[in-house]
């Protein structure tokens, strides 16, 4: 909510902070739409039987097909089709029982055929949702190559060299496309994430921005505020991280709010944000536009959707981070704060179900803590590489649950779970962490021990002070090893102090 | 056997006697390569622009992992040649462009491949029309190839150097590709047997494309018998093709005798004297030599329907000049100098070198294409000429449907000519467009059709063109087959 246009948009109508709005300035609403490449995680490129690489060495990954060598021809990757159809049912899009693929003709180096197969018209699902934001449509395509360029800029125009690396060349694409739903910077980057969440959890994507899995365009245009019709829109290109992604757009409000508010018009064009200088330049005008001449692929049948893709695709869905969390909240019984947590780390999620499979009686929320907070809290990464199981999670929390064994004891136990995996009742027996009974002597002697070294401290108490118990509860959880339980231990102190 | 006796066998005739040990495959294998070499690079007929130097290894006896590739298999070493735009490992393939001088592929293609493994022997790769655009062969980057019959007249095109060599018996048989009739028009001009295949029905893969939805493969030989043979090896789904189709039933050799209820549909928009009225007509000793073939054919017990109709069929030389082009524009794309091929040098910048490479890369004719293809795929004109070129597309194909309810195959002249003189088309591009009125609509439509030798005009080979249904090869050929040997058309004259 820092930048002058983000305030316009957001607040529908309030003056950019900071400036004095006159009866000619209007309040404009930002209106965004993004373009989301996303490269798919097939074992193979999209119309060759190439592996799919990131760091190899340059051009060890290619062949006639995805070289573009005379006489080759494309053959679609049942796969793509596949994390295509799985994308689609995730953003509730129509699935085209019939889709074809198209060409789109222009030149240039990392481009070996001269065309780039692609959807046009036709494309594999149309429409859909995701959070708050419509659908345009969802197309399968190829990636193209990557060009480097030696000496100068580092851009082609006065580069000594140009050099290209087939093997991203023919890699395979979803192109997803948003209807213009968006309101501001700061909504694009939290609905990108929800996207990227959404497509991870399906697998069918690294979704990494740095290494390109993931790319996004925005088309950003203002209007009056109040106004239902359209402005002049641009193009910001491939922004690559998603802190760029947000001050690019807020960059380029900010850049036709200025225009239009000295009444000059926004220009249609393509531009490119510079992140190191925050500059907004021209790739290429609208006169300069490409006319791609679009017809279908000769080389290549339509995609007709079987019911057995259908089903496979169907059978490999997993529930989604918003659904999954309105279940968690509302089925589970969890706070909306924990539902979110789980269902948004999908990981966490799956930790969570298989816990509550386990059969122990424990309650959903306390189990949840578990696995936010004490588990979340310890890894590192994915808890599937973690030697604790859910089961033993969920015993554990059982355990102390039914105060047999301490909170700190049962943490303990988590460590050691964590490490080396295990029962954690054979831990708890092992090491001796079972929760001290405070009807025994064991706890009580402990206790008298506790009360004698702290003299002063036990005075206090017996004056009146409860607070004053902490060191006394400290001496004991030391010699217990945390294994008594702080009621208990409370119990005893005020016992054996007559309170 | 004398050299003389071994260039008289048929590919059939001569896998035949080396399975039964009266040839040996080299012995055959030298006695083409001898005579092949005599007509490459613009020497003798220029047929050819790459000749074998030896004869494959002959295999160990007894080695069957090597027999298949070199001289076992059915076809016993039989010597092939291949047209140009076929990609053979190893061996140029230029098809016919000098943008592609020199390249030479890293794989081979699947029809060469299969022939090859079947046991044929790669003899030689023909002269072609630059990207298979042409029907004289005079587009020809490596220069013209000439008519054995009358080596002032073209042999047709594109497969003009395939049909040529076959004709003068410098190759058993050839392989060629068919768009709007590359093969059928010079098998006709050249006095041989020339067979496009169901639109499928042959692996495209490996074949330097010129229209991706028209473009197939098939056989140029000296009779119907060999036509079905090689077929017989070619046809079969190619995972790297993904419009192949598997063939439904084995392509078997031809044995019909007679004609008896076959019905014959000559229709009217394609047998005519005035293609359109625009004054271009079919010959009158095309016709003459066409009208004796019916006899023929009749007297072979099949009925002649001259009521069958294809109505769109007028207009179908001029959605192909649409939709081929089209294809084609984006298909050549890929020449633009960057990893393979000619690359213009001292260009100033990027573009500066795509457009020098193509100027300098292509022919007038593939320049005019492409930029005919580029127009009508441009916005604002795509409807107007690609979308509506593809209406009148199914049409035509809806005609061939509803004619074959009637008839059992189609039968008109293979090209409205005999073979013309060179240069006599080469300053009229539409008169040249217009040899293929009878063979685009086929092409089309996807069906497949056979040329076979008729008769003769002014002592030039007239062709007589029979389509039929898709995937209706054997009924084609035993058609073919049957009119073949009531025909006695004798081709042997026009060996060298």
């Amino acid at each position: 909510m820092t930048a002058p246009a983000q305030a316009a948009g957001q607040d529908g109508g309030a003056t950019p902070a900071g400036k004095a709005a006159g009866p000619d300035q209007l309040a404009y609403e930002p209106v965004i739409g993004l373009e989301i490449h996303v490269q798919l995680k097939t074992l193979t490129k999209m119309f060759c039987g190439c592996e799919l690489s990131f760091g190899d060495p340059p051009n060890t990954h290619t062949c006639p097909v995805c070289l573009g060598l005379p006489g080759s021809l494309p053959v679609a990757n049942a796969r793509a089709v596949h994390f295509g159809l799985m994308i689609g049912m995730a953003l509730d899009s129509e699935l085209a029982p019939r889709s074809i693929f198209h060409r789109k003709n222009y030149f240039y180096p990392d481009l070996p055929k001269g065309y780039q197969i692609s959807q046009y018209d036709e494309p594999l699902c149309l429409g859909g949702m995701l959070g708050e934001v419509r659908i345009h449509r969802v197309h399968l395509e190829e990636d193209a190559a990557k060009l480097i360029h030696v000496g100068a800029s580092g851009r082609i125009q006065d580069s000594d060299q140009s050099i290209v690396d087939f093997n991203r060349g023919g890699t395979p694409l979803a192109e997803i496309v948003t209807e213009p739903d968006l309101r501001s910077a700061e909504q694009a980057g939290e609905w990108l994430r929800l996207l990227r969440t959404t497509l991870r959890q399906l697998g069918v994507s690294d979704v990494n921005m740095e290494e390109g899995s993931l790319r996004c365009d925005a088309n950003i245009s203002l209007r009056p505020a109040g106004s239902s019709e359209l402005g002049t829109k641009t193009e910001l290109k491939n922004m690559n991280s998603f802190r760029f992604i947000e001050r690019g757009i807020r960059a380029e409000i900010a850049r036709q709010e200025k225009l239009l508010q000295a009444g000059e018009r926004v220009i249609q064009e393509t531009l490119h944000f510079d992140p190191s200088s925050g500059a907004i330049t021209t790739l290429r005008s609208k006169e300069e536009a490409h006319d791609y001449r679009y017809f279908p692929e000769p080389d290549l049948v339509p995609v007709a959707i079987e019911q057995a893709m259908l089903g496979a695709a169907h059978a490999a869905m997993v529930e989604l981070p918003a659904k999954r969390a309105e279940r968690f909240e509302k089925e589970v019984g969890l706070t909306a704060e924990s539902a979110a947590q789980l269902a948004f780390r999908g990981e966490l999620g799956d930790f969570f179900e298989a816990a509550l499979l386990a059969g122990v009686d424990v309650a959903a929320q306390t189990l949840a803590n578990w696995v936010t907070v004490e588990l979340a809290g310890r890894l590192e990464d994915d808890p599937v590489n973690a030697l604790v199981t859910p089961q033993a999670l969920a015993e554990l929390a059982g355990l102390v649950a039914s105060k047999q064994v301490s909170v700190g004891a049962g943490r303990q136990v988590l460590d050691r779970l964590m490490a080396e995996g295990g029962d954690p009742v054979e831990i708890v027996e092992a090491e001796g962490l079972a929760a001290l009974d405070g009807e025994g002597d064991e706890l009580a002697a402990i206790v008298a021990a506790a009360l004698e070294a702290n003299a002063d401290a036990a005075e206090r108490v017996r004056g009146g002070n409860a607070k004053a118990i902490g060191p006394i509860v400290g001496y004991v959880m030391r010699e217990t090893k945390g294994r008594a339980d702080g009621g208990e231990v409370t119990r005893l102190v005020n016992e054996q102090l007559g309170i | 056997m004398s050299d003389l006796d071994i260039i008289g066998l048929s590919a059939a005739e001569a896998a035949g006697e080396i399975a039964a040990g009266a040839l040996s495959a080299g012995e055959l294998f030298e006695a083409y390569r001898a005579r092949a070499a005599e007509h490459v690079a613009e020497a003798g007929l220029n047929c050819f622009t790459w000749v074998a130097d030896d004869a494959p290894a002959e295999p160990a006896p007894g080695d069957d992992a090597a027999g298949g590739a070199s001289r076992g298999g059915t076809l016993h070493g039989v010597p092939l040649a291949v047209k140009d735009l076929f990609c053979t490992v190893g061996v140029p393939s230029q098809s016919g462009s000098k943008i592609l001088e020199g390249y030479l592929p890293p794989y081979t293609a699947t029809a060469v491949s299969r022939l090859t493994g079947a046991g044929a022997s790669l003899l030689g790769k023909t002269n072609q029309d630059e990207f298979a655009m042409g029907s004289s062969n005079e587009n020809s980057a490596y220069g013209p190839v000439l008519n054995p019959w009358n080596r002032e007249r073209v042999p047709g095109g594109s497969s003009g150097g395939s049909a040529a060599a076959v004709a003068a018996g410098l190759a058993p048989w050839a392989l060629g590709t068919d768009t709007g009739g590359s093969i059928r028009q010079p098998a006709a001009l050249c006095g041989i047997v020339g067979l496009k295949p169901t639109y499928g029905a042959v692996s495209r893969y490996g074949m330097i494309a010129f229209a991706s939805s028209l473009d197939q493969a098939g056989p140029l030989t000296r009779d119907v018998t060999d036509a079905a043979l090689m077929l017989r090896h070619l046809v079969g789904h190619d995972e790297r093709d993904a419009t192949s189709l598997a063939f439904p039933e084995e392509i078997g050799p031809p044995s019909a005798e007679r004609l008896e209820g076959i019905r014959l549909g000559v229709p009217k928009e394609l047998t005519g004297d005035s293609t359109g009225g625009d004054g271009e007509g079919i010959e009158e000793g095309v016709l003459d030599s066409f009208r004796a073939a019916l006899s023929r054919a009749e007297e072979l017990g099949a009925t002649i329907v001259e009521s069958v109709q294809l109505p769109h069929a007028l207009h179908a030389l001029s959605a192909y000049y649409v939709l081929a082009p089209a294809e084609a524009s984006s298909n050549l794309a890929r020449f633009d100098g960057v990893r393979y091929g000619l690359r213009a040098e001292g260009a100033k910048d990027l573009l500066d070198m795509y457009t020098r490479t193509r100027h300098d890369g292509f022919g007038a004719e593939v320049k005019r294409r492409i930029m005919l293809g580029t127009y009508a795929l441009s916005s604002g004109y795509y409807d107007a000429y690609y979308g509506r070129a593809q209406r009148v597309r199914t049409k035509i194909a809806e005609d061939f449907r509803a004619a074959f309810e009637q008839v059992d195959l189609i039968v008109t002249p293979t090209a409205p000519t005999v073979a013309f003189k060179l240069g006599e088309k080469t300053a009229d591009p539409l008169a040249m467009y217009l040899n293929d009125f009878c063979t685009v609509p086929m092409s089309l439509a996807g069906i497949p059709a056979i040329s076979i030798p008729c008769g003769l005009s002014e002592g030039l080979p007239v062709g007589l063109q029979l389509a039929g249904p898709a995937f209706s090869e054997n009924r084609l050929l035993d058609a073919a087959y049957a009119l073949e040997r009531a025909l006695d058309f004798d081709g042997s004259q026009a060996r060298v």
